[in-house]
C-alpha cells in the first residue's frame, strides 16, 4: 500500500525561509486577519472625525461618527430603519431567487442547445447595453411603485451575470466525465444532476455572489424612482431634509446588507464545495 | 475464432470513418471478431490504428459509420448490455468521495443505496483501498486514482469491461503492480474484458488472446492464443513459453 502525503493545498506554500521585517510584517498581516480588518475599520472612523472637527464642516455636509451613532439609535427606536431595511431585504431576497433562477434555467438551455445560444445572444448582450437607472422609471409606470417592480429591476440587475456563469460553468463541464456517464446511459436528467450542475457549481455560485451585491443596487434604483418605503426612499427623503446623518446611517445599513449576503454566498460555498482545494475567501 | 461458449460480443465488419475536412479519415476498416464469455482480450497496435475508437463504438460513445456490434444479452432484446469503462485517466468526479465515485454506476441504475454501499465497500477491499472510502480524489496518488476507476467499472456486474490503456498514465513500476493487481481482481471476478495496452509483457500476462491492429486503418493481424496456464502469478514472466509468445507479438508488431 502506498502512502500519501496530506498537503492543505489552502496554506500558502512557503520556499524561503522566514526573515527580514518584510516577511515578519507579511506574516502577522496574514495570520491576524480579523484583527487587522477590526483596527483598519476604526482608523477610518477615526480619520473621518479628524478631518470633520478640523475642516469644522456642519453637520448637513459631514457629520460626525457619533452623530452618525446617534442618529442610528434614534431611527432604531422609533422603529423606522428597520422597517424600512426590512422592505429592501425583501425586494433584494425575492428579485435575486427570481434572477438567478429564471438565468440558471435559461443558461442551461443556452449551454444546451447551441441554436438558442446564437438565437438569443446577441439580444441579451445588447440588453446589457441599457443601464437599468434608464429603464427603472418606465418599469415604475408600467407596474406601479408597488414591490412588483423593484423585484423586476433586481432581478433584471441579478440576470445577466449568473446568465453568463451559467452557461460558462456547463460548458466547463469536462467532456470525459461526460463521456463516462454517457458510457453508464446515463439520462438527460441524471446528467443534469450527477454531473452538470455538481460540476458547473463553483462557477454558479460565482455568479450568485455577484449577483448578491448588484440586487441591492436594484433595490435601491427601484426605491429612488418611485417608492415610499425602503432605505432608498430614505436616502432620498433624509437628502431632502438636509439629515445627512441619516443618509449615513441609511447608506451604512445598505453596506451591511450588501456584505452580508455576499458572506452568507461564501458560507453556501464553504458548505457545498468542501471537495474543492480552496473555497470561499474574498 | 470458435470458442466452445456463445460469444459474449460479436463485432461484425465494423467500420468507423471520421468526417475529417475533405475525406473521410478511416479510423477502423471492416473490422471482425468475437469475445468469448469471461474472456479476457488484450488489443496491440500502433499509435492512432483505432484502438480507441474501437472501445468507444463498443461503449456506445460513437455510432459506427458500417458494421454492427452484437452483444449475446441484447440477442431476445432484453436489456442493453451494461458496460465498465476504464479510461486512460481515472476521470473521478472531484466532488465525490472515493465511496461516492465508485457507486456512482449503481446510483444511476436506482440501486438501493444500502446495498450501492456495501458493494462498494466489498470493492474498495478488493482493490485494496481500505482506509480511503472517504477521502476525496484530490487526495489519491495516479495509480490509487486507477483502483477507484476499476472498481467503478466493476460494481454494477458489467457484461462488458472496457480498458483503455488503464496504467499508461502511471511510472513503470506501479505499472507492473497494477497489472498484478488487475490479474488477481480479475481471477476474482471474470468477467468479459477488452483492454487496450501498449506493454507486450502485460498482455501476456493477463489476457487469453491478443489482438495486434495493424497502422491505420485498424484491422485485426494477429489473432494470438496465449495458452499460458491459469491461475498466472506473475512469475509467469520469465517462463520460456512467456519469452517466445512475445517475441512473436513484437515481430508481428514490427
Ligand atoms: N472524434 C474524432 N474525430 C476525428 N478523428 C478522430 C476522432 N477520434 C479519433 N480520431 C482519429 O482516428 C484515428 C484513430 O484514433 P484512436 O484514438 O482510436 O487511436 P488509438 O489506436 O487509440 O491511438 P493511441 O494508441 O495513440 O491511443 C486517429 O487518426 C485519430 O486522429
Ligand atoms: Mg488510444
Amino acid at each position: 500500500m502506498q502512502t500519501i502525503q496530506r498537503i492543505n493545498p489552502c496554506e500558502e506554500i512557503k520556499l524561503a525561509p522566514p526573515g527580514g521585517w518584510r516577511a515578519r510584517l507579511l506574516r502577522f498581516l496574514n495570520q491576524n486577519g480579523r484583527w487587522v480588518v477590526l483596527f483598519s475599520l476604526l482608523l477610518a472612523v477615526a480619520l473621518w472625525d479628524t478631518v470633520a472637527r478640523l475642516l469644522n464642516l456642519p453637520a448637513f455636509i459631514l457629520p460626525r461618527p457619533l452623530q452618525v451613532a446617534e442618529r442610528l439609535a434614534r431611527a432604531l427606536q422609533d422603529g423606522s430603519l428597520i422597517r424600512h431595511s426590512a422592505f429592501t431585504l425583501l425586494e433584494v431576497l425575492l428579485g435575486l431567487f427570481a434572477g438567478s433562477l429564471t438565468a440558471t434555467v435559461l443558461g442551461y438551455f443556452l449551454a444546451r442547445f447551441h441554436f438558442l445560444d446564437r438565437l438569443l445572444s446577441p439580444y441579451l448582450v445588447a440588453s446589457q447595453a441599457i443601464p437599468v437607472v434608464a429603464i427603472a422609471p418606465l418599469l415604475v409606470i408600467w407596474f406601479g411603485s408597488g414591490i412588483f417592480s423593484k423585484i423586476l429591476i433586481c432581478s433584471l440587475i441579478v440576470f445577466f451575470p449568473v446568465l453568463v456563469n451559467t452557461v460558462v460553468g456547463l460548458r466547463a463541464v469536462p467532456e470525459n466525465l461526460r463521456d463516462l456517464m454517457r458510457s453508464l446511459r446515463a439520462t438527460p436528467w441524471q446528467m443534469l444532476r450527477y454531473l452538470e450542475l455538481p460540476a458547473a457549481l463553483p462557477v454558479l455560485l460565482g455568479g450568485l455572489r455577484i449577483g448578491a451585491t448588484l440586487s441591492v443596487i436594484g433595490a435601491v434604483v427601484g426605491e429612488f424612482v418611485g417608492s415610499d418605503i425602503g432605505l432608498g426612499f430614505l436616502v432620498n427623503v433624509a437628502r431632502g431634509q438636509y439629515d445627512t446623518a441619516l443618509v449615513f446611517v441609511a447608506v451604512f445599513t445598505l453596506i451591511a446588507m450588501a456584505l452580508s449576503l455576499y458572506g452568507l454566498v461564501i458560507l453556501l460555498e464553504k458548505r457545498l464545495l468542501a471537495w474543492q482545494k480552496c473555497s470561499g475567501g474574498f | 475464432m470458435i470458442s466452445p461458449i456463445s460469444p459474449a460480443l460479436q463485432v461484425r465488419n465494423l467500420t468507423m470513418i471520421f468526417p475529417a475536412e475533405r475525406e473521410g479519415l478511416v479510423a477502423l476498416q471492416d473490422l471482425s471478431f468475437s469475445l468469448a464469455a469471461q474472456e479476457f482480450v488484450c488489443v496491440l497496435g500502433p499509435s492512432g490504428s483505432g484502438k480507441t475508437t474501437l472501445l468507444r463504438l463498443l461503449a456506445g460513445l460513437l455510432h459506427p459509420t458500417s458494421g454492427e456490434v452484437v452483444f449475446s444479452t441484447n440477442g431476445n432484446g432484453q436489456r442493453a448490455p451494461r458496460i465498465g469503462f476504464v479510461f486512460q485517466q481515472a476521470n473521478m468526479m472531484p466532488w465525490r468521495t472515493v465511496l461516492e465515485n465508485i457507486t456512482l454506476p449503481l446510483e444511476l441504475q436506482g440501486t438501493p443505496k444500502e446495498e450501492a454501499i456495501q458493494k462498494a465497500e466489498e470493492l474498495v477491499a478488493l482493490v485494496g483501498l481500505q482506509g480511503f472510502e472517504h477521502n476525496w480524489p484530490r487526495d489519491l496518488s495516479g495509480g490509487m486514482a486507477q483502483r477507484v476507476a476499476l472498481a467503478r467499472a466493476l460494481i454494477h456486474d458489467p457484461d462488458l469491461l472496457l480498458l483503455d490503456e488503464p496504467f499508461g498514465s502511471l511510472d513503470a513500476l506501479t505499472r507492473d503492480q497494477m497489472g498484478a493487481e488487475l490479474l488477481r481482481i480479475w481471477q476474482a471476478r471474470r468477467k468479459t474484458v477488452l483492454m487496450v495496452t501498449h506493454s507486450i509483457s502485460e498482455a501476456l500476462l493477463l489476457s487469453d488472446r491478443v489482438l495486434v491492429f495493424t497502422p491505420r486503418p485498424g484491422r485485426v493481424r494477429l489473432d494470438l492464443k496465449v495458452d499460458l496456464p491459469r491461475p498466472r502469478q506473475e512469475e509467469i514472466r520469465y517462463t520460456s513459453r512467456f519469452t517466445e509468445l512475445s517475441r512473436r507479438l513484437r515481430r508481428s508488431i514490427g
